[in-house]
């Protein structure tokens, strides 16, 4: 069971390999969590990972391979999640992500299929299997990370953006199907992150290291936020940056 | 059935559970039959995950409500589901108040089993359990009749075990005589804690009551200035009159959430200033209320929804009398880190009873209030845990909403003699709470 803080005992991480996804894991296995399954593409990133876990004090790590490009998987990559934790999962982290490379590709029908499946048609479709699970089971919770970049899609990275943007609008709408079935569900919205995946991005203001998020993450799982902001400014810029007119939205994301 | 939200009363971790509420021993027995999981849970005062149970059955003791008549040695049969406000009501007036009570009078009979609380004269009366003459338990493999005479391993390990042995319907105590409803009490205001706790220590043998207010967000010279209260029962030759009303229901109330964030270090830090500097700096044999005296907390009903959304934990540890220093390690740890918490409470215990987990041990033990929020406090408390272990003490299980399974096994060494008591009447460990799940105690 997790505690009064969110700190799971038991957890389940699809896109496990991912940098935000590997430090949280880490903290988290410093604190309480005994049981962790990580799932992700790469093998030899996954023993890396789970090695890592291992050594942050997690009893039992184990591991699941998946494509997430395979989106009639997802169902089996859940069930093998649950069944290896053998008991009552506190917390599911969705953190896979691909953001592709729009620049060079943006009309390429593969690419954006791709793109499309890994941040929004895989993850809606293990949402809803980890969904009956936990309600299920009574108790647990979601978190599902997003992107700023759902917020409002922006014309460079609509692909990454606007499948984000589908995964983001559907979880709202779940976080409201769990109430009273004493699941919860909760959205992170990241800004750029100094990860794997955002290497080559130009370095804009507000940009964190995976360190911080991870503290923002472990505090609103503590305070059960809807939805956590890292770093928690944001919430604010984006309010004003959404409702921005057009063109000087473009003026001011298009650099 | 519907799924019901339960939390504790720090109001953190809810979670989902159908609640049945049964009237008479067979209705809890068949309910113990037919469900995978379950557990008992009274008025929902302890402050974490004891009394819910995600998923499974929560039974209600409130219709066990029987209060039988009081004989002339004070023994009484009550049902477990009676709150002690509730059986006081009936017993002040009659000449009897209860051996031992909390902080407030809305806990149940069965939950102070469950929980072996102790109140201000642990030093002198021991917790609840020496108390008790019989109980009656419905476990799952059958309902008996438990005395330290029959049955006396299980007797003794359901004090303690915050429900996990079976389901409590009734139990007999022995109540002790007062002849007014006021206590006597002596007041001292004391600059740091080394004098609170060196005024304790000598002085507390001459009470039957005894607790110290710690102001833990002081620092320096006034680290841990207390304001230390101690009573005895007043006779009606100590009072211009005399009476035996029973306490009323509190006036104020909480009518909604504050907002998170209210209780901070500056308003708290106000607080304590403005509570330390209004008490008297000595002031002897003061007639208070018994409710004023032993029952602050019911001063304001919801009172924890001042802690807002996120709520709030409490942390209370004992020490043994040897490692007294680590009291002080404690509330040096907690001012210098800054998280806000109210008045912390400072009680000496007596000896321990004879319960595997049961809380008390003799010497010292501290209790504390801290809202949820600080991103540090997790590893806080985990650090005071790791201080607690190596003096040799235990944090109290009907308070604690955060602890690793490990240290629970370190804090207590008997978990493994209550599992054995355990196994034999609950095989399939169906007595089971989100708190024995997060410390191990049912398996998965």
């Amino acid at each position: 069971m997790e505690n009064a803080f969110g700190q799971p005992q038991t957890l389940v991480v699809l896109g496990g390999t991912s940098d935000i996804a590997r430090g949280l894991t880490k903290r988290l296995a410093a604190a309480r969590a005994h049981t962790i399954v990580l799932a992700a593409r790469s093998r030899a990133l996954l023993d890396e990972a789970s090695e890592e876990a291992t050594a942050h004090g997690a009893a039992n790590v184990d591991t699941v391979v998946f494509d997430a490009n395979d989106v009639a998987d997802a169902q089996r990559v859940v069930t093998e999640c649950f069944e290896k934790v053998d008991g009552p999962v506190d917390l599911v982290v969705m953190a896979l992500g691909l953001m592709g490379d729009q620049f060079k590709k943006e009309d390429d029908a593969a690419l954006a299929a791709e793109i499309a499946n890994v941040n929004f048609a895989w993850p809606v479709a293990a949402l809803a299997e980890t969904r009956r699970r936990l309600v299920a089971q009574g108790s647990g919770r979601i978190l599902v990370i997003s992107s700023v970049a759902a917020v409002r899609v922006r014309r460079n990275l609509y692909l990454y953006g606007g499948a984000k943007a589908g995964l983001d609008r559907l979880c709202q709408g779940m976080a409201d199907s769990l109430e009273g079935t004493g699941v919860r569900l909760q959205l992170l919205r990241p800004g750029v992150v100094r990860t794997r995946m955002a290497e080559g991005l130009p370095n804009v203001p507000f940009t964190t290291d995976v360190d911080e998020v991870v503290t923002n993450i472990l505090k609103g799982l503590a305070n059960g936020d809807a939805v956590i902001w890292s770093p928690p400014i944001l919430r604010y810029i984006f309010l004003v940056l959404e409702h921005l007119p057009k063109a000087l939205w473009r003026k001011v994301m298009d650099r | 059935m519907t799924r019901t939200a339960l939390s504790g009363w720090g109001r953190t971790s809810t979670s989902y559970a159908d609640v049945l509420s049964p009237n008479n021993e067979a209705d809890v027995a068949s309910a113990l039959a037919s469900s995978p999981d379950v557990i008992a849970r009274g008025l929902g005062r302890s402050y974490g995950d004891a009394a819910s149970l995600a998923g499974g059955v929560v039974l209600s003791n409130r219709e066990l409500n029987g209060v039988g008549p009081i004989d002339a040695n004070g023994v009484v049969t009550v049902g477990a589901g009676v709150s002690l406000d509730e059986l006081l009501a009936q017993s002040i007036p009659r000449g009897w108040f209860v051996p031992v009570t909390t902080g407030t009078r809305q806990v149940t009979i069965g939950g102070a089993v469950a929980a072996d609380v102790h109140g201000k004269n642990h030093h002198v009366d021991g917790s609840f359990a020496r108390h008790v003459l019989s109980m009656r338990l419905i476990t799952p493999t059958g309902a008996l009749t438990v005395t330290p005479e029959v049955e006396a391993d299980l007797f003794w390990a359901t004090f303690g075990a915050m429900g996990l042995t079976g389901v409590v319907t009734s139990v007999t105590l022995g109540l002790i005589p007062v002849e007014t409803n006021q206590v006597l009490v002596d007041t001292d205001r004391l600059a740091n804690l080394d004098a609170v706790m060196g005024a304790m220590k000598t002085g507390d043998d001459a009470y039957r009551y005894s607790v110290a207010w710690v102001d833990c967000m002081s620092r320096g010279k006034h680290m841990g200035r207390a304001i230390l209260t101690r009573g005895v029962h007043a006779q009606p030759s100590d009072l211009q009159s005399s009476s035996l009303s029973s306490p009323r229901e509190a006036k104020l109330f909480v009518p909604f959430d504050a907002p998170s964030g209210l209780l901070n270090p500056l308003s708290v830090r106000a607080f304590n200033e403005v509570w330390f500097r209004s008490a008297p700096r000595h002031e002897e044999r003061e007639p208070q209320s018994l409710a004023t005296f032993f029952h602050p907390l019911d001063g304001v009903r919801d009172w924890n929804r001042l802690y807002g959304r996120k709520g709030f934990v409490q942390y209370q540890f004992c020490v043994p009398d040897r490692s007294a220093e680590t009291v002080v390690a404690a509330v040096d740890l907690l001012s210098s880190s800054k998280v806000a918490s109210f008045l912390a409470v400072l009680k000496r215990f007596g000896p321990a009873n004879q319960s595997p987990l049961s809380f008390p041990l003799e010497g010292w033990t501290l209790a504390l209030d801290i809202p949820v929020g600080p991103s540090k406090l997790p590893d806080i408390l985990d650090r005071l845990d790791e201080l607690v272990i190596e003096a040799g003490g235990r944090v109290y299980l009907a308070k604690d909403a955060r602890l690793s399974p490990e240290k629970f096994a370190a804090m207590y060494p008997r978990r493994d003699e209550f599992l054995a008591v355990k196994d034999r009447i609950d095989p399939e460990r169906r007595m089971s709470s989100d708190l024995a799940r997060r410390l191990d105690l049912v398996g998965r």
